[in-house]
């Protein structure tokens, strides 16, 4: 009677598996190692059921930092980079790990705090009167710090207005090493000043005592680059389908796609891929 | 605001994205309970009837594995099974298949201890008539986990609590893709980062109203069969 | 193949069990062979269980040897025991009998019909069905018997089979005892019951202390007991 029961569970297990391993073997579908602003924005909600009605083909979307999208495309864990840290990227690609980078899209960086605002900049074009403002008065500020593209956004910005974050920062200024929902989460919750992707922050819903400080500068500019991973480093590479993506997001139907996708009423992001990669 | 609607509407309604969730939730950890049944109740029993060197170090190992950290466990088996790993060319990273593997390997030492427990204290009481009708080794580990089938459920129960509540590994190891590796706790996850709150907390509730369901029958088997079988 | 091996005589030559410092049998030497039931008598703690269970192979001498027809592997073929208290397997009275029978090496396709007949020979054909922890201390008792039974032994050990069983269900033991005993099995059994000893006896070994004190044929030993302490215990003294 056991040995009858641990060959129908058995059974059962083998045919579970089976049938998710050749659902996974047989199929037309990609890994994109992207960042949580264009996952949690919705944008890929939008994209995705397009290019699959024209492509055929699933996009498997990881949703990570920059930093960390871009290490598990290092380790040949996703065929396509989608991400936005422009530095990092050329590095990535440098090092033979993509094929080549393109720009895709841009949206912007947007300051955000509380509406009492304790630093008093809100109205401000200046991100980086604003940034220095926060640092005097010591308001509370969120950081990503978990290697993003925000992340690495953010300390530049820091290092423009002359702060040397490293060397300054106090318990004012908290490293949570989180996604930007969880950092949006935290700064409502301890009122406190962080940068985040406009994309993010609009699709938001907790948003609280909060709103944005300080928007519109022209260094707060956050360009996506889209990199193919280099097939010659790792043959699982699915390079015709990637790059079907890939081109299909700069070509004149995709740009039209990213810049129809709005919530509220307010575009998300601006379509620039004209200067056909770097 | 379109979207302020709650897990409950979503019931409601018979989401279709919802429970494509929920099912891939169940047939991930139940087959993650029924591989790591499979591997750990023989092998507690093993342990349980077994005397060698070293062995009460295996045992404290086994108890205090009980607590491994899932993330820990979802990175161990993301270095396994990523392309840059030795099990890369397998190709199953960010698949259900690498979540079933993860909640196997952070169950496994769940069902195997409290296994060797329960057979330990069977065998106490078995012993003799077991000796005395000359039953072999293999005989007498399926004749215990059997006569312990009611207390294994517990185990099993344990076993299936942690796989369907753990976060971590199947984070690391599915990714949370939307459609294909997101289950009910990646999709919590999610959604608390996305600041939809209610949402999330929605989630969770039908998470836990889901184990609790599942704890219930499983426990109504258990007193029904018990009554069968003495 | 079976019927080849057998576990007559039961030789103990020489036999001591010591745990740590205390002596639970000293220097026992005696046969079983086939006939008439032995019944082991003596007050508590004389060592009449330790002494049935090195008989079936439980346990292992300190010192001396134990024999079964001439092996001393204490592998159980022909012999079977039967507990004060039985473990009921957690399944039904016809299972726990088919379970022994496997073990005994009857192949799949008779359990069924000697499971049957076996019940039948214990008087329980009407609870084949009933899960065998239901049953009630008598019926537990008689379903042990019947999976020892189903072993097909030449001697069977019980050691206080009804020692906590009503006057009826005792009676029902000692019937299925007695008829295994006339079907030819060697019957040893520890009884701390002078009724029972008169019932069921051919002969009785009587202990103290670990020691075997007189060994002789029933009603020899229940009229004219050779040594003072057989007979203090017939009279009902406490012998210390």
């Amino acid at each position: 009677m056991a040995s009858r029961f641990a060959s129908f569970a058995s059974a059962l297990v083998f045919g579970v598996l089976a049938g998710l391993v050749s659902a996974g073997a047989q199929d037309r579908s990609i890994v994109v190692a992207s960042t949580t602003s264009t996952q949690d924005s919705g944008l890929f909600g939008y994209l995705l059921p397009l290019f699959k009605a024209k492509a055929n083909i699933d996009v498997k979307v990881i949703a990570q930092g920059t930093g960390q999208a871009l290490d598990t495309a290092r380790r040949g864990d996703a065929d396509v980079v989608f991400v936005h840290a422009k530095s990092q990227e050329e590095k990535f690609v440098a090092d033979g790990f993509g094929v080549k980078r393109f720009d895709v899209m841009y949206n912007d960086f947007v300051l955000i705090g509380p509406k009492s605002d304790p630093a008093g900049i809100k109205g401000t074009k200046d991100i980086v009167a604003g940034l220095k403002a926060i640092q005097a008065k010591a308001a509370p500020f969120v950081s990503r710090g978990d290697k993003s593209g925000t992340h690495s956004a953010e300390l530049a910005l820091w290092k423009v207005a002359g702060v040397d974050i490293a060397a300054t920062k106090g318990p004012w200024y908290r490293e949570i090493g989180q996604g930007m929902g969880p950092a949006l989460n935290t700064a409502g919750a301890m009122n406190g000043y962080v940068l985040a992707d406009r994309g993010t922050w609009i699709s938001f819903k907790n948003r609280g005592d909060l709103a944005i400080a300080v928007e519109g500068d022209r260094r707060l500019f956050n360009q996506y680059g889209l990199i193919l991973v280099n097939p010659e480093k790792f043959p699982s590479v699915k390079k015709e389908f990637g790059q079907a993506f890939i081109d299909w997001l700069i070509s004149t139907d995709g740009q039209a796609a990213i810049a129809a996708y709005q919530i509220d009423g307010q575009q998300l992001f601006f379509p620039n891929a004209e200067k056909k990669g770097s | 605001m379109s979207d302020q609607f709650s897990a409950w509407q979503l019931i409601l309604n018979g989401d279709a994205a919802l429970f494509a969730i929920v099912r891939l939730s169940l047939a991930v950890s139940l087959s993650a309970v029924a591989l790591a049944a499979m591997i750990g109740m023989p092998l507690g029993a093993l342990i349980a009837l077994t005397r060698f060197p070293g062995r009460s170090v295996l045992v404290v190992l086994l108890n205090a594995m009980m607590g491994l950290p899932p993330v820990v466990v979802g990175l161990a088996v993301y270095l396994l099974l990523s392309r840059s790993g030795p099990l890369g060319s397998m190709g199953i990273l960010f698949t259900p298949t690498a979540m079933i593997i993860a909640q196997t390997i952070l169950i496994v030492p769940i069902i195997a201890a409290l296994t060797r427990q329960t057979i330990e204290d069977l065998w106490a009481e078995y012993r003799d008539e077991l000796t005395a009708m000359d039953v072999s080794r293999t005989g007498r580990m399926a004749t215990l986990l059997w006569d312990a089938r009611f207390s294994l459920l517990t185990a099993l129960l344990a076993g299936f609590g942690r796989a369907a509540a753990e976060v971590g590994a199947v984070m690391i190891v599915g990714g949370n893709i939307d459609g294909f590796t997101r289950t009910m706790t990646t999709a919590v996850a999610l959604e608390t980062s996305k600041g939809n709150l209610p949402l999330a907390m929605g989630l969770g509730l039908v998470l836990v109203a889901i184990v609790l369901a599942i704890n219930a029958a499983a426990w109504g088997t258990r007193i029904w069969s018990e009554r069968q079988a003495g | 193949m079976r019927a080849t091996v057998s576990d007559l005589p039961l030789v103990l030559d020489g036999v001591s069990l010591q745990v740590g410092a205390t002596t639970i049998l000293a220097g026992l030497s005696l046969s079983i062979t086939p006939g008439a039931p032995t019944l082991i008598v003596g007050p508590n703690g004389s060592g009449k269980t330790s002494l049935l269970r090195l008989m079936m192979g439980l346990a292992a001498p300190t010192a001396g040897r134990v024999s079964w027809g001439g092996r001393t592997g204490s592998k159980p073929v022909r012999r079977a025991i039967l507990f004060q208290r039985p473990v009921m397997l957690r399944r039904t009275a016809a299972a726990n009998v088919a379970y022994a029978l496997s073990q005994a090496g009857t192949p799949r396709n008779e359990r069924a019909g000697r499971a049957a007949a076996l019940l039948e020979r214990v008087g329980l054909s009407d609870l084949g069905q009933r899960p065998a922890r239901k049953l009630s201390g008598g019926e537990q008792q008689r379903l042990a018997l019947a999976r020892a039974l189903a072993r097909d032994p030449e001697i069977l050990l019980l050691d206080e089979p009804t020692a906590s069983l009503d006057p009826a269900a005792t009676r029902g033991v000692e019937e299925i005892v007695l008829m295994a005993a006339q079907s030819g099995i060697k019957i040893v059994m520890a009884s701390h019951d002078l009724g029972q000893v008169r019932r069921l006896a051919g002969e009785v070994m009587f202990m103290v202390r670990g020691s075997l004190r007189e060994r002789a044929a029933a009603a020899d030993f229940l009229d004219r007991p050779s040594t003072p302490e057989a007979t203090a215990f017939l009279r009902g003294d406490l012998v210390i």
